[in-house]
């Protein structure tokens, strides 16, 4: 696989412990006290997501529940709001990959923006329908700077996978 | 006889079977917990694996914190230190009579044969963390089913009530505070001595619901906790009104107030006791317990008993 579809460049194949550890930080990311702060992107939703899209065979719907559950248990909140949430996001992104990949990154965000804000929209609706207020439009401000995220976090978590430039005068092609 | 050809590539089941699963899951997830609150061992069990994660991600925090701590200046201290101790001692007199009196209303109350009044005991807690989700007003505090804290003990800080107790895990609980939407606390003006209940509104604010339009409400009413729900002990500052709608085409005022306790505030709170369960004397007892069926259930247990004996 290539970092774009434009480039030259072929990826080396990615560590499955590397998508562990990805996922794991996320959700230690989700669970730093900057969490409360106003607009902060759901890590978890927009590594998952990412992962869907390059890496679907491997991250499937199962990796979306269990860290929804984690999710749901750490957040106080009803059990199976973001399980629900991130499942139909991984889905949305393996559906969408092989159109997503053909995109260059900036347009590649704009495809992921409809999958965040389903991650917010189907909480919201799980909890208005429990009896909760509405908490603010300042509740789906965060998938946006979570697009602005994906260029960095495609070169982040690409990284392991470049391998060295081989320039070989002597290649006849 | 039409053979299908083995797959090349093992793939699992199909993505929309996958899918439907998952959701089927999730959603029968969530009705469960949300109508019958059943998955409380579950959560338990999950929280297992997701608290040493919190902790490790709360752990820098709490590093800079007590660093700032370290260094914080001696004269601050001395100054803090002088403080407290003029606050004791001005409101030491005060607490002398308060015991003084407590024990005197014991007596009296042991007088007149009624039910001496439950004292105040707890533990102190500290707040670890405000609990992430946007549409509930939760604090998580560091004692747990370790220290015997049950769901549904009062908490409450140095100058009132400042919630309850709603998920015990392991080694922390989940406290619901009195902001919360789905919280009520069964109160008493101080000044009359009117029963109401207070509802939190979600925004940090309260409110007094169902009050009638001419209720003798003013701004500045005190309201303390009446003791009437068997869970908050009576007597403990709830909140203050702060302001008032009196509309006369509705046939109930808008009373708002604000809790008087550090609410939203970070920082200890003691976790009180459960309130003992109030027993009926044995005659109204067996009259609540018992249907019309009862008296014939009892005349059969009886009958057994006279039978082995």
């Amino acid at each position: 696989m290539q970092p774009t579809f434009s480039s030259s460049r072929i990826l080396l194949p990615a560590s499955r412990w590397f998508i562990v550890l990805s996922l794991l930080v996320a959700l230690v990311l989700n669970f730093l006290p900057t969490a409360q702060w106003p607009a902060m992107p759901d890590w978890v939703a927009l590594v998952l997501v990412f992962w869907s899209v390059r890496e679907n065979r491997y991250v499937g719907m199962g990796w979306g529940f269990a860290l929804g559950l984690a999710m749901d248990v750490a957040d106080a909140s009803l059990l199976g709001q973001h399980a629900l949430a991130y499942v139909l996001a991984v889905y949305g992104g393996a559906a969408l990959a092989r159109r997503i990949l053909w995109f260059p990154l900036a347009q590649q965000a704009l495809h992921v923006l409809p999958l965040l804000v389903l991650v917010q929209l189907i909480q919201l609706g799980a909890r208005l329908m429990a009896g909760a207020d509405f908490p603010g439009f300042g509740y789906l401000a965060g998938p946006f700077v979570g697009i602005l995220l994906w260029v960095p976090l495609t070169y982040v978590l690409l990284l392991p996978q470049y391998q060295p430039v081989e320039r070989d005068a002597n290649r006849p092609i | 006889m039409d053979y299908q050809p083995p797959p090349f590539f093992k793939r699992g089941p199909a993505p929309l079977a996958l899918l439907s699963l998952y959701v089927a899951l999730s959603v029968s997830l969530l009705v469960v917990d949300a109508r019958f609150h059943t998955l409380e061992l579950l959560r338990q069990a999950l929280s297992v694996f997701t608290h040493p994660l919190q902790q490790a991600a709360h752990a820098p925090l709490a590093l800079v914190a007590n660093a700032g701590d370290y260094f914080s200046s001696v004269s601050r201290l001395q100054s803090e230190n002088a403080d407290l101790r003029r606050a004791q001692i001005e409101s030491a007199p005060k607490l002398l009579r308060t015991q003084q009196l407590e024990i005197e209303n014991e007596r009296l109350r042991r007088l007149l044969d009624v039910r001496e009044r439950q004292h105040a005991k707890g533990q102190v807690t500290q707040i670890l963390r405000a609990a992430r989700d946007p549409f509930s007003r939760r604090v998580v505090v560091d004692k747990g089913q370790q220290d015997r804290i049950v769901a549904g003990q009062p908490v409450v800080d140095d100058v009132g009530i400042v919630g309850q107790v709603t998920r015990v895990f392991p080694f922390v609980s989940e406290v619901t505070l009195i902001t919360d939407k789905d919280q009520a606390v069964p109160v008493q003006i101080v000044r009359n001595g009117l029963r109401s209940v207070v509802f939190g509104l979600g925004n940090g604010q309260l409110e007094l619901r169902f009050m009638p339009a001419n209720a003798d409400v003013q701004n500045g009413d005190l309201l303390v906790t009446s003791g009437l729900d068997g869970v908050f002990l009576p007597g403990f500052p709830v909140a203050k009104v702060v302001h008032i709608e009196r509309d006369t085409s509705y046939s109930f005022a808008r009373i708002y107030c604000v809790p008087v306790a550090g609410v939203e505030n970070f920082g200890e709170v003691m976790v009180l006791e459960p309130r003992k369960v109030a027993t009926l004397p044995p005659e109204l007892s067996a009259e609540a317990s018992g249907a019309p069926a009862a008296p014939e259930k009892g005349a059969r247990v009886k009958k057994k008993r006279v039978l082995r004996d």
